[in-house]
């Protein structure tokens, strides 16, 4: 992971005088979102996705799981995605699906980056052993292909979705760990957190009030970067059948639906491809946000 | 491990004696810690495994067996589930010392039998598509570098974003449809079409043991249905390599070494592969070793819909069944892996540059 988790550079210091070298300047570059289509083009489908989820029943021409057309149609003008197995319009399920997939993966990222935070938090201010105990449990979760770990943990708890987004938060929250972890490591001696310290600051003060602020940019850039995967293997685990339960029209469990349809392709072409449409463009969000703050690869001198 | 007695021979050569006292000390020190990540992977799967609500009498005796309260007692009592769960733990940890990983559930054979039936598959899958991701991605990467910010970079970027963005069980299931059902270029699924039996074992991995014993139509149809899931596998760490590859390369790039290279009139295919990739190819390594990992994490929705008959659908199998057994096995086998992937990109480091010294 190469998280921007460098120790952010005193000014005054000689090692800062001499690595921001004659053409560069201190001021952060400012950043410049026309600059990055990519990164726009992601922000669109985002919201255009947030729109669909809020308005589907408006949008949507039929209800996703009225079971009232012909069985396995092609896609024509009444139905554009066509219909499924039990005669249900796929591209009414598929802007449903919006409506599960995206709280989901807002939340289930939500809960990993703060439960991540605070692990990564006490292990860094604290130290010693507890510092030891902790991240040893989060390699262990590191190491563990997530799949097969959510695998077992959403069998476990029974097949459901709440089940599945339980267990991506459990396989999700090492790497918040691991960057808050060393974010407050590098603060910790910061001459901010010293002063607060000489003034009397308790721990759980330090942590809140002067280290979060800081390491929030670099744990929202990591977020962003990850809430594709998240939502990858969400409608993983739901392909296998550990997530959505049917009726629910869910893309990974309409992918699977399309599986057992492969003559017809429409039936799980389309949830796929709303599943990509989401995962890239959260990925060109990432992607962008991550150049403009590490500026070992967005500022590379070339000859 | 084999690579540990193969790389300490017993006598050493004098000037080189210090260098083996350090591989030595370096190996035994990396196997105290993969044990200690074995048993602690062991008792993760344990804990997550054990103390959840799910029933693997349940799940396994039919729904007769399930009425009748002696025959669920006489379950619990086989795999001893009604013992206290430290003990169960502690029973565990005994009968693995002896090389007894206990009986799985399900297949009702020794889960060592089922894993050494399953893992030369996954392995060789795995395998194959980490070659391949490496030939891509690096290949990408040097291009998108040297391009950087024009359009074949642009262009990379966008085909790799959209790799790591291809939800696998989709892709595979797009390529299968196109590829074997559509126009029937390549097999649908298996190891080997359905009248061929199994090249003489050796490693179980069909496409080594077919060449190795020169079963050479055995080895273009293992080959031929390698490719596909080999390929689907291959598209997410192809994104994450090429991607890395860049990202250091560039890193390297701003250097003044190698704008001395440059000046002294080195062509530029020589500063970039020489001066450029092969130091950014340390770094490229630690992320290959963590795409090994996440190859494996694939292999789960890609065996499942290849039927390629390997350890991911024996995971899946296993813990949809809540085959306990199994899982902790599978847990093990995953622990082993990685284990054995970082101490191989450890002592790649070494190779590539000489300067890292293992401590």
């Amino acid at each position: 992971m190469s998280g921007p988790a460098g120790a952010p550079l005193d000014p005054l210091s000689p090692a800062a005088v001499t690595t921001v070298g004659r053409r560069r300047r201190l001021r952060p570059v400012a950043p410049r979102p026309w600059r990055r289509p990519l990164a726009l083009a992601g922000l669109a489908v985002i919201a255009a996705w947030v729109v669909i989820a809020i308005f589907a029943p408006v949008i949507a021409s039929q209800n996703p799981l009225a079971q009232k057309f012909a069985i396995l149609g092609a896609p024509s003008a009444a139905h554009w995605f066509g219909t499924d197995e039990l005669g249900r319009d796929v591209f009414s399920r598929v802007l449903f699906g919006a409506r599960i997939t995206l709280p989901l993966a807002v939340i289930l990222i939500i809960a990993a980056m703060i439960i991540g935070a605070v692990i990564g938090g006490i292990a860094g201010y604290f130290g010693g052993w507890v510092d030891n105990v902790l991240m040893r449990v989060a390699d262990l979760v590191f190491a563990f292909p997530g799949i097969i770990l959510a695998l077992a943990i959403a069998a476990a708890l029974g097949p459901q979705l709440r089940n599945a987004v339980i267990a991506v938060v459990f396989v999700s929250w090492p790497s918040y760990a691991r960057l808050v972890r060393s974010l407050v490591l590098s603060a910790r001696s910061a001459q901010y957190v010293v002063a607060s310290r000489l003034l009397g600051a308790s721990g759980p003060r330090i942590l809140f009030t002067d280290i979060r602020p800081n390491a929030a940019g670099p744990v929202l850039v990591l977020a962003a970067l990850d809430i594709g995967n998240a939502v990858l293997l969400l409608s993983g685990l739901s392909f296998l059948g550990l997530g959505a339960q049917p009726p629910t029209a869910e893309w990974g469990a309409m992918v699977a639906e399309g599986a057992q349809n492969f003559n017809d392709w429409w039936v799980g072409l389309f949830p796929g491809l709303a599943i990509l449409s989401v995962v890239l463009a959260f990925n060109f969000i990432g992607d962008a946000l991550r150049d403009m703050l590490d500026p070992r690869t967005a500022r590379a001198v070339r000859l | 491990m084999s690579t540990a007695s193969a790389a300490a021979p017993a006598a050493p050569r004098p000037r080189r004696g210090a260098r083996h006292r350090d591989l030595r000390r370096f190996l035994l020190q990396r196997i105290g810690t993969g044990l200690v990540l074995c048993i602690g992977i062991t008792l993760v799967a344990f804990i997550v495994t054990h103390l959840v609500p799910g029933d693997p009498a349940a799940a396994n005796l039919g729904q007769r067996a399930i009425g009748d309260p002696a025959a669920v007692a006489a379950f619990r009592r086989q795999y001893g589930l009604d013992r206290p769960l430290p003990v169960q733990y502690v029973v565990y940890l005994k009968d693995l010392l002896h090389g007894n990983l206990g009986i799985s559930e399900q297949s009702h054979r020794p889960v060592l039998a089922d894993l050494e039936q399953y893992v030369p598959a996954t392995i060789e899958l795995a395998l194959f598509a980490i070659v391949l991701s490496l030939i891509i991605g690096i290949g990408l990467g040097i291009v998108a570098a040297v391009y950087r910010n024009r359009w074949p970079d642009q262009l990379i970027r966008i085909v790799t974003l959209g790799g790591v963005s291809m939800p696998v069980f989709w892709i595979a299931l797009v390529a299968f449809y196109l590829f074997f059902f559509k126009l029937g270029w390549l097999p649908g699924g298996g190891r080997l079409d359905p009248t061929q039996n199994a090249p003489t074992h050796l490693t179980g991995m069909f496409t080594v043991d077919a060449a190795v014993h020169g079963q050479w139509t055995l080895l273009a149809s293992a080959l031929r249905h390698l490719l596909l899931p080999g390929l689907v596998l291959a598209i997410y760490t192809v994104g994450m390599l090429t991607r890395f590859t860049r990202a250091s390369m560039l890193e390297i790039m701003g250097n003044d070494y190698v704008r001395a290279a440059r000046l002294k009139g080195l062509p530029e295919h020589v500063v970039i592969l020489r001066h450029v990739l092969r130091p950014a190819l340390v770094s490229i390594i630690t992320v290959a070793g963590v795409a090994f990992g996440s190859l494996l994490s694939g292999t789960v929705l890609v065996e499942n819909i290849f039927s390629w008959p390997g350890i991911g659908q024996y995971a899946y199998r296993s813990a949809v069944n809540l085959d306990l057994p199994a899982i902790m096995g599978v847990s093990l086998f995953v622990a082993l892996v990685y284990i054995v992937v970082n101490l191989v990109v450890d002592l790649l480091y070494g190779v590539i540059d000489p300067r890292i010294r293992l401590s």
